[in-house]
Parts: C-alpha cells; structure tokens; sequence
C-alpha cells in the first residue's frame, strides 16, 4: 500500500486540480441551466483562452493573473457575440441543431488554432511554476493553490451575480419560463448571449489560473471538454452547487485512479463515472428530477 | 420496392464503378476511395442520426471496432480475409446493440445521447491504446500479401470496386428505410416518440435494430479502412475524426434521405483537396472550412445540399405524383 503522506498529497492536488475542472463544469452548466443546450465549443473556446493568456506573456510579459484583467472581458465579449450571432440565429431554436453547430464552431476554432500555431505545445517561460507552500510534512505547489482558491471564490461569486443582481434575476427567470419571462419585458435573446458570455468569462479565468502550471496546444481544451461534460452530469446539468462539489469529485478520482492504474489508463475512471451516471441517474447529484 | 425506387441508386453505383476505369491517377483512386469510406460510414450513421432521430457523436465505437476486429482476426487467428470482415461487421452490430440496449432503456436522447456515445468511443480508445492485443500505442500493421482471398488488390481499381458494391449495400438499405414498414416505424419514433408508442410502435425494439443496422454499416467501413490502408491505431479507430465525418457527410448532403451521406462525403472530401491544395501545406485548414460548412448548412440549408432548391423542386413533384398515384 502507499504511504499515508502519498495519498494525503493525492487527495490535495486532486482538491485543487478539481477546483478549476469545478470552473470549466461552471461555465458549461450554467449555459446548459439557461439556454438547455450542450455547448460543444466549450472545450475549444477554453483553448482560445488558453492561448490569449499564453499570447499577452510571450508578447508583452504580461503576469497571467494579471492577464485576468483584460481576457475574462474580452472573452465575455466573444462569448456574447458568438451566441447572439451565430449560435443563435444559425439554429433556429432545435436542440440538435445547437449541438451540431457548436460542434462545428468547435472544428473552425480548434483547427484555426491549429493552423495559426501549428500542434507545438507551449508553455509559459516563468519559474512561478516551481514556488511551493510547505504546509507540515507536505509541499504544495503555489501556483495550483492560487487556483483553487480563485476559483472557489470565481464561484462565489457567480452565485452571487446570479442571486443578487437584476441580470442575475433576470437570467434565472429565462432559464426557469423562457416565454413569461420574455412577456414581462425581459430580453430573452439578450440574456441568452449573456450566459453564454458569462460561460466563457468563466473558462478566461480557468485559463489564467491553469496557464502557470499547464501548457497549450490546439487540442488542450478537447483534454478538458469531456472531464468538464462528465463534472457536468454528475453534479446535475445546470447546478452550480452539483459542479462545484461534482469538479472537486472527479478531480480527486482523477488523482486517484492515475495513482493506481498510471497515468494512460487514469482518465478511464472519470469516463467510467461518465458513462454510469448517465445510465443510472442522468439528473445527477443535485439535478432536478426531470 | 418498384424499378422506379432502384433506378437512381444502380445509375450512381453504376457511374461510381466506371469512374477508376477512366484513367484516374493514384492520387485521385485514393481519394475516390477515402470518400467512399466516409460515405459508408456516413451511410450508417444517417440510418440511425438520419431516419432515427438519434444524433451518435461516438460512431467511431462502431467503426474502430469493425477495424481493430478484421485486422486482429486475420494477423492473430489466421482469419480469412472474408471472415474476418463479416466477424467485424457483427461485431460492430453487437456493439452498436450493447451501447443502444444501456441508453435507450436509460431513457437518454437528444444531447445525453450524444454525450454517452462520445464516452462510449472514449473509452474504447483509451483501452485499445492500453491493451496488448491490439498493438497498443504502436498500432498495428497487416502484412501485404495481394489477393482475392485477403482482400487486398495490387491494382486499386477492383479496391474501389468493392467499396462501390458495400456502399450499394448500404444504399440499398436506406432506400428501403425510405419505403419499408420497419422505415416508417423508425421515423415515426424521430418524430414523436410518444405519440408513436402510442399507436402501437415498439419504440425500443425499433431504435436498437436501427442502430445495430446502423453499426454494422459504420464497422464495415472500418473493416474496409484496415484492409486498404493495412494500419490501425487507436486515434485512427476511435478518434473523433471518424465520429465527426461519419455525420458531417449526412447533414451536409441532406439528413435522412438516401443519398444524401455520398452527396455530403463527395461535397466535403472535394472542398476539403481544394482547400488544401489552394491554401498549401496549412495543417488543419480543411477542417476550418468542413466546420464552416456545418455551420452554414445548418443556418441556410437545413436539408443539406439535396434540400437546395433544384433537387427540391423535383422531389416535390415526385410526392405529389406519389400522393396522386395513392388517392
């Protein structure tokens, strides 16, 4: 068997891997939750992001957290854009045609990256990388502990937008009675682009806080899309709750299972999840029955 | 199924079989035949995306098997060649079956679908790069030995050939799906399951023979991918490339009709040699424009290019002669 400080230490960076798997679910379930659609792009809209953080530090030697600043508005404005213009009035409200088109916004993006960048992996050329908090007997890498923190307080956050602000209340009346609400004076195809900005917000601050310990390429957001679908189910779709507590979940089985089987067999336990949940429970953890 | 129904398949098998005849260099057979592949594979994925209802985003489960079945059947139990490709075809079908048993009894459709057949392919990547048996990481590779008895032809002319007989096969069966009882059930199930259920239509039974119908045409064109190219691997088996072409070509030539997945894989595969040959050596950027074309074929053509007026025109006069014909 492993040591106990072994497997303490997988619990931990499991915790904080989790954490920002939670971020990328949060996006993806939210706009499930308001728009019940599968926004396949997301994966790819998170390479974008990924890539932008990467982009302002070769170019302008810009810190990634302070990156922050500037991507997580700008990615709000693509993912606002994306949904009022094309997701939008391409699928003409059928939610087979949404899949298939953000499916094929996820080709165009994915392979546009491809083509601008080539595959080569890149990576940030700071040490930020190798700092570590010494907590007792364990030592914990600082980078991926700004990570969780940031984003257990980007959920916080969320949930208070959500429950506190009038565009808050206005998308939960949307995602609830999409025709009510459009007959008391809110703006539906507004609110929709806004969750959808929202979502992407959400993936601009995963990419800041994954950028100092990861690397990019064009398929790194696909590495993420079916971890963040499978976080997604298992909380419930359109949870925030279900993928906070569902992302910490499946980051720590992650840990786990690649502790024990190595690290190419390790993400079949997170399909594995997948797969049964949708089978035996696809409202998950915190969904409402459907 | 009246001569009328069958005239237009045997022409296009017809001029398909005459085409590498016509002089066609190496580079042109091999796209012939790439698009032939993906045409069947997209055949299959139309019987049940198509007529079915039921969007698969992990065909590749089919296709990867079929493959990973014909070529390990022949180089680890001495199959023959036939064999071996029947056992795929099978294979694939009970795999299509297992998958389709576990999520239609769960109740999943539309996007859950979806998502858990893009797992359900996941997976099977993920364990066929990892087990011993199927070559692992490395692959594997059919050794070359021409013949009609391994299936493997030294000119590529009769490979071709036997791809056109497959898609004829597979052709076929759509047509029928166009005509036949079990056809209108299926459709009558994408349109409403409810309500079809409760004519009497035995909603379940008609989903898993449509996507075991389904697999065992997408296994054979995996089979048929592993006997041309003579190597597999995992990513090339289960990769998503095959998941994503196998329904681009349906929707982009014309979702549930007949003809409509060669239309869209000649389209595309075409688009996609053009893009590459006026762009140069860009990596991805035939990609950008299949993507695009999804998207464009969704918002402005929902019925894909068979859907588009010229085509559209004379399928209307051909329903309404039908409607006559039958009052």
């Amino acid at each position: 068997m492993y040591a106990p400080q072994i497997l303490i230490e997988a619990a931990l960076n499991g915790l904080m891997t989790g954490a920002v798997y939670a971020l990328i679910a949060l996006g993806l379930t939210l706009v499930y939750g308001v728009l019940h659609i599968i926004n396949f792009a997301h994966g790819a809209l998170l390479t974008v992001a990924m890539f932008a953080v990467w982009g302002a530090f070769a170019l302008f030697h810009v810190d990634p957290y302070l990156a922050m600043v500037v991507i997580v508005p700008l990615m709000f404005g693509l993912g606002y854009g994306l949904q009022r213009f094309v997701i939008g009035p391409a699928s003409h409200g059928n939610d087979n045609n949404v899949l298939l088109v953000t499916l094929g916004l996820s080709i165009v993006l994915e392979n546009g990256l491809l083509a601008l960048f080539s595959s080569d992996t890149r990576a940030l050329d700071s040490d930020a990388a190798l700092q570590v908090i010494e907590l007792g007997p364990l030592l914990l890498s600082t980078p991926r502990v700004i990570g969780f923190v940031a984003a257990i307080a980007v959920t916080g956050l969320l949930w208070l937008v959500l429950n506190r602000t009038d565009t808050g209340r206005a998308i939960r009346a949307v995602a609830r009675e999409k025709l009510g609400a459009r007959l008391v004076g809110i703006e539906v195809d507004h609110v929709y682009a806004v969750t959808f900005g929202l979502g992407c917000a959400c993936l601009a601050v995963a990419a800041c806080l994954l950028m100092p310990t990861y690397y990019v390429n064009p398929r790194s957001g696909a590495a993420f899309v079916l971890v963040a679908f499978t976080i997604v189910v298992l909380g419930g779709m359109g949870s925030i709750a279900g993928a906070l507590v569902g992302g910490l979940v499946i980051g720590v089985v992650e840990s786990f299972s690649g502790l024990l089987l190595g690290d190419s067999l390790g993400q079949i336990g997170i399909f594995l999840i997948f797969i049964l949940v949708l089978l035996v429970r696809p409202t998950g953890l915190f969904g409402a029955r459907a | 199924m009246s001569a009328r129904d069958l005239l237009p398949a045997i022409v296009v098998l017809a001029v398909l079989a005459a085409l590498p005849f016509l002089g066609l260099s190496g580079a042109l057979l091999n796209f012939l035949v790439t698009t032939l592949i993906i045409a069947l594979a997209g055949l299959g994925w139309n019987v049940l995306g198509g007529f079915g209802g039921q969007y698969s985003f992990g065909h590749a489960a089919f296709f990867g098997t079929g493959a990973y079945a014909t070529a390990i059947l022949q180089m680890k139990l001495g199959w023959n060649a036939w064999g071996a490709l029947g056992a795929g075809i099978g294979l694939g079908a009970l795999v299509g079956l297992a998958i389709g048993y576990l999520s239609f009894r769960a109740g999943l459709r539309g996007s859950y679908f979806a998502l858990v057949t893009l797992a359900f392919a996941e997976v099977f990547r993920i364990l066929a790069n990892a087990a011993d048996f199927t070559g692992g990481a490395a692959g594997l590779l059919l050794p070359l030995r021409p013949g009609l008895a391994t299936l493997q032809f030294a000119d590529r002319r009769f490979f071709v050939l036997l791809l056109v007989a497959f898609v004829g096969v597979a052709l076929l069966a759509s047509r029928w799906l166009e005509r036949s009882r079990f056809g209108a059930h299926l459709i009558a199930v994408r349109e409403n399951e409810e309500a079809a259920r409760a004519l009497g239509v035995d909603a379940l039974a008609v989903k898993l023979r449509a996507i075991a119908l389904s697999a065992a045409i997408t296994a054979a064109a995996g089979g048929l991918y592993v006997q041309y190219f003579l190597y597999l691997d995992a990513g090339v088996a289960y990769g998503t490339w095959i998941s994503v072409e196998a329904l681009l070509a349906p929707i982009v030539g014309g979702i549930g009709t007949a003809f409509g997945p060669l239309v869209g894989a000649i389209a595309l595969q075409g688009l996609g040699e053009l893009t590459k040959h006026l762009a140069g050596g860009i990596p991805g950027i035939d990609l950008v424009v299949f993507g695009a074309c999804l998207i464009a074929v969704i918002a402005f053509a929902p019925q894909g290019l068979l859907g588009l007026r010229p085509f559209r025109r004379r399928r209307k006069a051909r329903d309404a002669r039908a409607a006559t014909v039958g009052a």
